[in-house]
């Protein structure tokens, strides 16, 4: 019970967000309807992809510390969770803005934002694998993490807010205010963010243990 | 653990003041509208698909303490 309490935890707010998520009553907004359920499914890939990347970033500061394999192990499966959330967000982000926006891709800032941030974040898996050298993967790839994770906040928060984007929060636009309107669907986003991040970091573990034995079998 | 309890205790606590606040006449309506547009059909679907996945993380979760057990010995 000690070390699974969060599984259970996990499956209880992954259940309350499904049943919760389609069935509260949400405010009639215009043009979003039905879709501003998406919030409770979509928002928390983004919301989860951050807290994971903030989970790799600050294994690969202490893997430069301290450097140990188990630090670095977890920075890059983190940012490998990390990055599968960023591509289910900008999947479904798609899918959602071709029924609001009338087009999958318009060029929104933070849609732009969010793709080169995948890049960037991408480019962090092929610079490791360029690298020979266990040790010399671990520290030149954790220095560029966390440089590729500093380039989040630009991408995604201040870029898009300071031009027009189709986004909430951008532009003139109220971040949250729309839905801050309605407690109701607070109530259900708040712990999908967090169901879906601890579901992120459950299958996380779960890759970190079996590298770890890999690991621990060859030495 | 008791920190734990206590947060579940809140979150079903916030769930049964959630559907209890769909009691009043507004709310019934659009209870009932989702009744005869059958999305109690979908929720049980993704419930079942969550519950497979669930399942099937799980065992896995097992297989590898299994195998961790195995190399300590």
């Amino acid at each position: 019970m000690k070390n699974y309490w969060w599984k259970i935890l996990t499956v209880i707010l992954l259940y309350y967000t499904l049943i919760g998520g389609l069935l509260i009553n949400i405010p009639d907004l215009p043009n979003l309807e039905e879709t501003a359920r998406n919030l409770f499914f979509h928002v928390p890939m983004w919301f989860g992809m951050i807290i994971l990347t903030t989970v790799s970033a600050f294994y690969s500061v202490k893997n430069l510390r301290i450097g140990t394999f188990k630090n670095d192990l977890k920075a890059v499966e983190f940012a490998r969770g990390g990055l599968i959330f960023g591509v289910l967000g900008i999947i479904t982000g798609m899918v959602w803005a071709n029924f609001t926006w009338g087009e999958p891709w318009s060029g929104d800032p933070k849609q732009n934002g969010a793709l080169i941030f995948l890049l960037i974040y991408s480019a962090y898996f092929v610079l490791r694998s360029s690298l020979k050298d266990e040790k010399q993967r671990g520290r030149i790839g954790g220095v560029y993490n966390i440089f590729a994770f500093a380039t989040l906040i630009p991408l995604l928060f201040i870029l898009p807010r300071i031009t027009e984007s189709l986004h909430p929060g951008s532009g003139d636009n109220p971040s949250f205010a729309v839905y801050d309107l309605d407690n109701m669907m607070r109530m259900v986003f708040y712990p999908a963010v967090i169901g879906w991040a601890l579901l992120g970091t459950w299958i996380i573990s779960v890759r970190v243990r079996i590298k770890l034995l890999n690991y621990t079998s060859e030495v | 653990m008791k920190k734990i309890i206590g947060l579940l205790a809140i979150l079903i606590l916030n769930t049964v003041q959630a559907f209890s606040q769909a009691t009043d006449a507004e709310m019934q309506s659009c209870f009932d509208l989702r009744a005869s547009g059958k999305i109690y059909v979908v929720i049980t679907v993704i419930g079942i698909i969550l519950a497979g996945l669930f399942l099937y993380l799980i065992s896995t979760d097992r297989k590898v303490r299994k195998l961790e057990k195995k190399i300590k010995k």
